[in-house]
């Protein structure tokens, strides 16, 4: 890390110096796959080993404890008669640059956390909080596939029930 | 330096541009537990379908049509190992085949809690993105073949390139798994309570495949990997819940991972540096 002193006589000295002056911040984030990413934890194992930023930033392969299920994921299992989290499995808590998010893949899109949300410490509440908010936006009525279906949907198999 | 001059590619040529599209949502709306706009089913609400005589089209518009009248379980009887049956459904339901399926059955589902009393063949439940299938006795090749999500039961024994291609969701086999069993399997968990052919796991980019037996033989880049106790207990369970009658124990199972040697896919390789370098 440069300290401010350091940058300051560069600024003084030339362009060449100037230049480096853009990539000095305040804020203490560390550049890794062109991506500007506070969390000092980003270098795992797997990003040392393909020299490279795994831009979700969660093990894939993470499996899920069912002493953090919440009492919504419960409830979401019992309606769908499983036993289990079924293809919740595979949903973890990722980033969209700095911002925690969850990967809809019926969107195609990061849904990032409010706000106004606290993030969990541990992985597997991040997972579970995860888990909760992909089902509330996949199954509202705001969702971008809803939409596509009332726009091009043909044919009454595909009809939305409204 | 002109040799190493740059040519210009396609890519470099032209100014990409896209379009981004923000949406914003209440988390604390109104929940629903399934799609927007799906089928209101009753689990208690039951009916049959003969499938004598039908082709694979009438008997799923026949499901769909059933689904409509808000029926959550339905059985179907001599379903005569047709093809392409059951595929496409989008809706929680509780589905029965009193028979076998032919090739390509359940393919694209999202939902459904389905039980085949009997076999399947080729490709069953291709593309699966969430629910839970169940088949109590042999699965044909490429079972679960680019499976996204939910989980795949065979109690008997699976054929070869089981769960090629996969990208999520488990597949639990409760004999043996054939050849290239996760080949290029990129996500999701892969239960073998038997032994496993020849070339396991090949050019597997990630995952897991636990085998309870042996495998002959690992392919490109499958690994053995470290199994923790809280995966033994997940695994305890996932066979637990599948009714399957595993002889092995579960903290016998050895865990298969990707060696990773294959993540340098996006590095350029010698040849193709050459070609843009000129």
């Amino acid at each position: 890390m440069v300290t401010k002193k350091k940058t300051t006589k560069k600024k003084s000295s030339g362009s060449v110096k100037a230049t480096s002056k853009k990539k000095v911040s305040k804020t203490d984030y560390q550049v890794v796959g062109g991506a500007k990413l506070k969390d000092k934890e980003i270098k795992s194992s797997r990003e040392k080993m393909i020299g490279q930023h795994i831009g979700y930033r969660y093990d894939v392969n993470l499996i899920p404890d069912y002493k953090h299920i919440t009492p919504f994921l419960k409830k979401y299992i019992d309606i769908m008669g499983w036993d289990d989290l079924n293809w919740l499995e595979d949903i973890h808590m990722g980033f969209e640059g700095d911002t925690p998010a969850v990967f809809d893949r019926n969107a195609n899109a990061w849904i990032t956390l409010p706000k106004k949300m606290n993030l969990p410490k541990g992985q597997q509440d991040r997972d579970m909080l995860a888990r909760e908010l992909l089902i509330k936006f996949q199954m509202s009525p705001n969702h971008p596939l809803v939409q596509l279906k009332r726009t091009y949907g043909k044919g009454d198999n595909f009809k939305l029930v409204e | 330096m002109a040799g190493l001059e740059k040519k210009v590619t396609a890519f470099q040529d032209e100014n990409l541009s896209g379009r981004s599209q923000k949406l914003f949502f209440e988390v604390t709306e109104e929940e629903n537990f399934t799609y927007y706009g799906n089928h209101d089913v009753d689990f208690n609400k039951r009916t049959s379908i003969d499938c004598e005589g039908m082709d694979a089209k009438e008997l799923n518009q026949k499901i769909k049509d059933a689904l409509k009248k808000g029926y959550g379980s339905i059985v179907i009887k001599n379903p005569g190992a047709k093809h392409s049956l059951g595929v496409g459904i989008l809706n929680k339901l509780n589905l029965i085949f009193e028979g076998s399926l032919g090739y390509f059955g359940l393919g694209c589902i999202d939902g459904p809690t389905v039980r085949i009393n009997g076999r399947v063949g080729w490709s069953c439940a291709e593309n699966m993105m969430s629910g839970k299938v169940v088949i109590e006795n042999n699965a044909g090749s490429c079972f679960g073949a680019a499976l996204r999500g939910g989980d795949l039961i065979v109690k008997g024994d699976a054929g070869a390139r089981t769960g090629i291609d996969m990208k999520g969701g488990t597949i639990l086999v409760g004999g043996n798994a054939g050849a290239y069993t996760g080949f290029m399997m990129q996500r999701g968990r892969i239960i073998v309570c038997g032994n496993v052919s020849a070339n396991m796991g090949d050019s597997m980019y990630d995952g897991i495949i636990f085998v309870g037996g042996e495998p002959k033989s690992l392919g490109t880049d499958c690994i053995e990997g470290e199994m923790s106790d809280h995966e033994i207990k997940w695994l305890e369970q996932k066979i637990k819940n599948a009714e399957i009658n595993c002889k092995v124990p579960a903290s016998k199972f050895k865990k298969y991972v990707a060696g990773r040697m294959l993540w340098n896919y996006d590095n350029l390789e010698p040849a193709e540096k050459k070609g843009i370098l000129g």
